[in-house]
């Protein structure tokens, strides 16, 4: 991967008539993530006028706004003034948001395929991918899939040749050095290692999803019969 | 109270209102409906609200047999709509009777139409919002398209004193060849070279169109010599014009809140209600607009939206 760019001063970027993009830098780096992150707390607690939705990435964050209500010029000055206030106070720490994962069986048939390719043993997968503390860069694709930085190296493995039609919801895989989860069922062609009981995204629940931006994940492994208990609850509770 | 029995759904008819914002930061799309100025005007038209929940039609509408005593209106494509098998204008409302049946035929001019009801269609509002996101099952009835047998609610409201009709200067007009206003960006650094033929260049609606995104046929944009051809993952938003390896176009809709590949211009707010009325098939030219100018264009659809609602008040 090439070097990231920090930007000193934030860049705006027209994004069609309805969106600003913030721009903090260029490339996958946990430091200009941090400023991403931090403007969208600022902005979360301001809630300007006419700002419909924040949706932070790696490095840059879209501010979503009405037209009708607030003139571009006056958002831009806005997030200067908060990009101003903001270097004066430091960000609250990240939540950690432990994640129970059965690796390996049914639940995780490509385990043997990782561990061939890394050359480890399959023990050894487990204890290096839940020994890891992830943070969450962004949350996008589908409905709470995080884009996760912080795997161990050792674990790269490439996506499978033909991807699966449908990976089950709850699925933890990992794609080149990339670890993520599927928190809806969908098509895909990453390595599955092991499935989570937990519900990643209950929209029914007040709160539909377990993290944000800016969380840490860590996974805990957790057996067959522990990962059936967890999912019973999980279902009958209303989770949290 | 019960609205609709659908007595065939038609290939794509979905439950709508104006989106979903609260959880975008989440991975969770805006949904809605494409044709926003069309779904304001029928709501308009039966006395609801902008954001109450309509049908959003595709190409086909549903025959539907009314339950209760309503007000319904018909907008955005010309979809030849019966009460009874007696044909009855669009863009205007119809009361109709408890047993009536409203066939919504195939459309003999743009794509998508909005069926409004009095009340607005009553679903459980999921995450803020009662449209219809298939992929991830939520909104609608049970996250999906009509199907035969379906029973749609409606939410509280009067019904009219009179009927509300659009005055004809109003209505908009599809035709097969369109033109879409656009801004150049976010990634018009990447496309310096080719920025002029893009707005120069005529492409076709192709068949692989849905409400996450519109592919086009036509001119293959090349990036510029050494830019790269994908960015680190970013927010994207409805009128991207994005520009994947093979160099054509898509322009993105209404289900997905984040990509990496390159945009070489975004089609301004105004004008997706346009797109939602092309048919593959179509033409499509891109006309070069300032930030400023498209602004000025939607606080001036917006003011004919209200003067429209002003209109009946």
């Amino acid at each position: 991967m090439t070097e990231a760019i920090h930007y000193e001063k934030p860049v705006f970027r027209v994004n069609g008539d309805s969106a600003l993009l913030v721009e903090y830098g260029e490339g996958i780096d946990i430091s200009i993530n941090e400023r991403v992150r931090a403007m969208t707390a600022v902005l979360g607690e301001k809630n300007l006028l006419g700002v419909k939705a924040v949706v932070p990435a790696y490095c840059s964050l879209a501010i979503i706004y009405d037209p009708c209500l607030v003139a571009l010029d006056a958002l831009m000055e806005d997030i200067e003034r908060l990009e101003a206030a903001r270097l004066s106070s430091p960000p609250s720490p990240p939540s950690i948001v432990e994640i129970p994962v059965c690796y390996g069986c049914d639940l995780g048939p490509d385990i043997k395929f990782v561990a061939e390719h890394t050359g480890l043993s399959e023990e050894q997968v487990v204890a290096l991918h839940s020994s890891a503390d992830y943070p969450i860069f962004m949350i996008g694709f589908t409905p709470g899939f995080c884009y996760l930085g912080g795997m161990d190296p050792r674990l790269k493995t490439p996506r499978r040749k033909t991807p699966r039609t449908a990976v089950p919801e709850g699925s933890v895989g990992i794609a080149e050095s990339q670890t993520g989860m599927y928190p809806i069922e969908s098509p895909g062609g990453w390595q599955i290692i092991g499935r989570t009981p937990l519900r990643l995204f209950a929209p029914e629940r007040e709160n539909p999803f377990l993290y944000r931006p800016g969380d840490i994940i860590r996974f805990r492994p957790v057996g067959k019969d522990e990962f059936l208990e967890i999912a019973r609850k999980d279902k009958t509770d209303e989770g949290l | 109270m019960k609205a609709f029995k659908v007595i065939s759904p038609g290939p794509m008819t979905t439950i709508q209102d104006l989106g979903r914002f609260s959880f975008m930061d989440r991975g969770v799309p805006p949904s809605g409906t494409l044709d926003s100025f069309s779904c304001r005007v029928a709501n308009t038209l039966v006395g609801n609200g902008h954001n109450c929940a309509v049908l959003e039609t595709t190409f086909m509408g549903p025959s539907l047999e009314a339950l209760c005593d309503m007000d319904i209106a018909l907008t955005g494509a010309d979809s030849n709509l019966t009460v009874n098998g007696n044909k009855v204008e669009g863009w205007r409302s119809h009361s109709v009777k408890s047993g009536d049946v409203i066939r919504i035929a195939s459309a003999s001019s743009g794509c998508r139409g909005y069926l409004a009801l009095t009340g607005g269609i009553d679903v459980p509002v999921v995450m803020g919002s009662r449209s219809t996101f298939v992929r991830a099952r939520i909104g609608g009835i049970e996250g999906r398209a009509l199907i035969k047998g379906d029973i749609l609610g409606r939410g509280p409201g009067s019904l009219l004193k009179q009927p509300r009709i659009l005055p004809q200067e109003l209505i908009p007009k599809y035709t097969r060849e369109i033109t879409l206003r656009a801004i150049p960006g976010p990634q018009d650094r990447a496309f310096r070279e080719e920025m002029t033929v893009f707005f120069s260049s005529v492409y076709e609606v192709s068949a692989q169109t849905d409400r996450m995104g519109c592919r086009l046929k036509g001119h293959a944009v090349r990036h510029d010599p050494g830019a790269p051809r994908s960015i680190v993952t970013e927010a994207t938003v409805p009128g991207n014009i994005q520009v994947p390896e093979d160099g054509l176009p898509i322009i993105l809709l209404v289900e997905q809140t984040t990509g990496g590949y390159t945009k070489i211009a975004t089609v301004i707010s105004t004008d997706i209600s346009l797109l939602a009325q092309a048919l593959p098939g179509h033409k499509a030219a891109f006309e070069r607009v300032s930030v400023e100018r498209a602004h000025e264009l939607y606080r001036g659809q917006m003011r004919l939206i209200s003067t429209v609602t002003g209109l009946f008040d």
